[in-house]
C-alpha cells in the first residue's frame, strides 16, 4: 500500500538527476555563447558574467579577420560532407558484399575488417604523414578526406543492416529478372538501406568535423586550414581577446548544433540500433 | 544449370540466358571490387604506416636529413627516458579518472531513463549526444575558461565554500582532473545511451517480477541491471582504454604557454602528445616512432588484461 507514493518520490528524484544531467550537457554551450558576446572587461571581472552580452557581431568579425574563417568552414564542409557521403556509399557496398554475396575468402576478409576496428592507428602518425608526404598530399584536403573513407564499424553496421532487413528472395526475385549484381544493390538493396546509410555518414561528418589531430598535423597554410585548426589559431590570441577563441569556437559549433536540431533523433536512435545488435 | 559460371549472390541464381563473357567476369570480381576501397584504404594509411613505425622505430630518422640503423637504441632510451614515463603515468591517471567515474554515471543515467513512464524521454537522451557533437577543440577553451584560477567560474563557486582558488593548468592533480572533466563531459551521454539500449532489451516483466519479489532498486540495478549489460560494459571499457591513451587534443590547448609540452614542467603531458612533440615538434621519427611502438604494446597488454579479466568473471558467474 505505500507503493505508489514511494515510486512517485523515486521518479521526482529521477527527473531531478537526469535534469542536472541534461543542464551539465547544456551549460558549456551556453557559458560558450555568454563568453562569446561579452566583452573582455566584463568576462574578467568578478563574480562572474552569466547573461549573454550585445557583443557577439563585434566579436564574431574579429573571428572573420583573424583569420580566414569563411575558409576554413567551407574547408571543413568538403571534408566532413565528402567523408559522411563516402563512407555512406562505400560502406553499403562493402557491407551488401558481406552479407549478400558469396565469394572466397569472405568470412576471413570479414574477420580481417573487424580486427581493424581494435588496431589504434593514431599512433602511426608519423609513417602516416611520411606517406601523405611522399603523395604530396601535404597541406591539402585529400589528405584528410581519402584516410578518412575507410570505416571497419561501418561495414560491420551496414553488413548488420543487410542481413537483418532484406529478404534473400527479393534479390533472387530480381536477379530471376536479369539484373546484374550492380543492378541488385543500386537500385534494389541500397535504396532499402538508405536510412541506415544515412545515420552511418552523419556520424562519419561529425567526427570529421571535429577531427583535429590529423588536420593538425597535415595542414599547413591558414586558407587550407579546417574550423577546428581555426580555433586553435585564434587561441593564440587568446590573451589578446578572451572572447575571441570562445567565440570561434562557438561559430564552429553552430553548424553541428542546427544539424543536430534536424537529426538529432536519428543520431540517438543511431547509436542505439549499433548496441543493439553490436 | 549455371550455377558454376558466377557464384556472386550466394543462394540465388547466377545470370543466365544470353550472358557475354565480359558480363560474367564483371560478375565474377564485383564483390571484391565491393570491398577492395576499405582494404585499399586501410592498407595504405593504416597497416603499412603500422609496420612502418616498427621499421623506423629501429632509426635514427630525420625528415630532412640521414637515417641510421641505430638497433634498439632507441628503445633502451625510451626506458631511460624520464619524460616517457611521465607521460605514461599522466596518460594511465588521465584514463582512470576520466573512464570510471563516466561509466559509473553512465550506467546509474541509463537505469533511470529506462523508466517506462518517463517524461521528456526524447529531450533527455538528445542532450545526452550535445557534448557528443561539440568539438574536442571548443570543449577545450570552453573548459580551460570555466576552471580558470582567476575568472572562472568554478573557482568562483568554490569560493563561496572556503576552497581555493585552483590553479587548474599548473599543478599536475589539477590538470589530470580539467583533463578528466573534458574527456567525461564529451563520453558520459553517449555511453549512456549504449547503456540505455542494451537495458531495453531486457524484458520489462523481469524487473516487474522483481519489484513483486521484494527487490528494491538497488537490488533489482544490482542483480538485474548490471550482470545483463556485462557485454557491452566490456565494450565501452575496450573503446574508453583505446581512446583513453590517444587522448591528445584536451592537453594540447590546455596549456598556451608550452602546448606541446602541456606545461612548463610536463605536468600533463600525454603519450600522443610526447609522440607528436619528438615527432613534430623535434623532428626525430625514429625516436617518435618507438614511442608509437611503446602505445601500441600498452593497447595489446590492457586489451589483454582486460579479457582476461571478464573471461574469468564470466566464468565465475557460472
Amino acid at each position: 500500500m505505500t507503493r505508489p507514493t514511494r515510486r512517485r518520490h523515486v521518479r521526482r528524484r529521477t527527473y531531478a538527476l537526469l535534469g542536472l544531467a541534461a543542464l551539465a550537457c547544456w551549460f558549456p554551450l551556453y557559458w560558450m555563447f555568454v563568453v562569446a558576446t561579452t566583452d573582455t572587461a566584463r568576462a574578467t571581472q568578478l563574480p562572474p558574467e552569466i547573461k549573454p552580452g550585445g557583443n557577439f557581431f563585434h566579436l564574431a568579425g574579429l573571428v572573420f579577420d583573424t583569420v580566414p574563417f569563411v575558409r576554413s568552414l567551407i574547408n571543413s564542409l568538403i571534408v566532413a560532407g565528402s567523408i559522411g557521403v563516402g563512407q555512406a556509399v562505400l560502406c553499403s557496398l562493402a557491407g551488401f558484399a558481406f552479407a549478400k554475396l558469396h565469394f572466397r575468402g569472405r568470412n576471413a576478409l570479414f574477420l580481417v575488417v573487424v580486427l581493424t576496428m581494435t588496431v589504434p592507428t593514431q599512433l602511426a602518425v608519423i609513417p602516416q604523414y611520411m606517406i601523405i608526404s611522399s603523395l604530396g598530399w601535404v597541406d591539402t584536403l585529400q589528405a584528410l578526406i581519402v584516410p578518412g573513407l575507410a570505416s571497419a564499424f561501418g561495414i560491420f553496421w551496414m553488413r548488420q543492416y543487410f542481413t537483418t532487413t532484406i529478404s534473400d528472395e527479393l534479390l533472387q526475385a530480381a536477379r530471376i529478372d536479369g539484373a546484374s549484381t550492380w543492378q541488385i544493390f543500386w537500385r534494389i538493396a541500397f535504396p532499402l538501406v538508405r536510412p541506415a546509410a544515412f545515420v552511418l555518414g552523419l556520424f562519419g561528418f561529425v567526427t570529421a568535423w571535429n577531427d583535429f589531430l590529423w588536420p593538425f598535423i597535415v595542414l599547413k597554410s591558414p586558407d587550407m586550414y579546417t574550423v577546428q585548426i581555426a580555433i586553435k589559431a585564434l587561441q593564440n590570441q587568446y590573451a589578446v581577446d578572451l572572447g575571441l577563441a570562445m567565440s570561434g569556437s562557438f561559430l564552429a559549433t553552430i553548424p553541428l548544433l542546427v544539424l543536430f536540431v534536424f537529426v538529432g533523433r536519428s543520431m540517438v536512435a543511431g547509436i542505439m540500433d549499433g548496441a543493439f545488435k553490436g | 544449370m549455371t550455377t558454376s559460371l558466377s557464384p556472386t549472390l550466394g543462394r540465388l541464381p547466377a545470370l543466365s540466358g544470353s550472358v557475354g563473357v565480359r558480363q560474367r567476369i564483371v560478375e565474377r570480381i564485383a564483390p571484391y571490387a565491393y570491398i577492395a576501397p576499405f582494404f585499399v584504404v586501410f592498407g595504405v594509411f593504416g597497416l603499412v604506416p603500422l609496420l612502418f613505425t616498427f621499421y623506423i622505430a629501429l632509426f635514427d630518422w630525420n625528415p630532412i636529413g640521414e637515417h641510421t640503423f641505430i638497433g634498439l637504441d632507441n628503445f633502451t632510451r625510451l626506458l631511460h627516458d624520464d619524460r616517457f614515463w611521465n607521460a605514461a603515468g599522466n596518460t594511465l591517471s588521465i584514463w582512470v579518472l576520466s573512464t570510471v567515474p563516466q561509466l559509473l554515471l553512465a550506467l546509474l543515467l541509463a537505469h533511470l531513463l529506462n523508466h517506462a513512464r518517463l517524461r521528456f524521454a526524447v529531450f533527455f537522451r538528445m542532450s545526452m549526444l550535445v557534448p557528443y557533437i561539440t568539438s574536442v577543440a571548443a570543449t577545450a577553451i570552453v573548459f580551460a575558461q570555466l576552471f580558470d584560477r582567476d575568472f572562472g567560474l568554478l573557482n568562483w563557486l568554490l569560493g563561496h565554500v572556503g576552497v581555493g582558488p585552483i590553479d587548474f593548468t599548473q599543478s599536475r592533480w589539477g590538470s589530470y582532473v580539467l583533463i578528466a572533466a573534458m574527456v567525461m563531459w564529451r563520453w558520459f551521454g553517449y555511453n549512456t545511451l549504449l547503456y540505455l539500449a542494451s537495458l531495453q532489451a531486457i524484458p520489462r516483466e523481469v524487473f516487474e517480477a522483481a519489484a513483486v519479489d521484494g527487490a528494491s532498486g538497488w537490488q533489482q540495478f544490482r542483480h538485474i541491471t548490471v550482470p545483463s549489460l556485462r557485454p557491452i560494459i566490456v565494450f565501452t571499457i575496450v573503446t574508453s582504454t583505446i581512446g583513453g591513451l590517444q587522448i591528445f587534443t584536451e592537453p594540447l590547448l590546455l596549456s598556451r604557454s608550452a602546448p606541446l609540452t602541456c606545461g612548463p614542467v610536463r605536468q600533463c603531458q600525454t603519450l600522443t602528445l610526447f609522440l607528436y612533440e619528438q615527432g613534430f615538434g623535434q623532428f626525430q621519427f625514429g625516436y617518435g616512432a618507438a614511442i608509437g611502438v611503446a602505445l601500441f604494446v600498452l593497447v595489446v597488454v590492457l586489451a589483454l588484461i582486460n579479457y582476461l579479466l571478464s573471461t574469468r568473471i564470466r566464468r565465475e558467474q557460472r
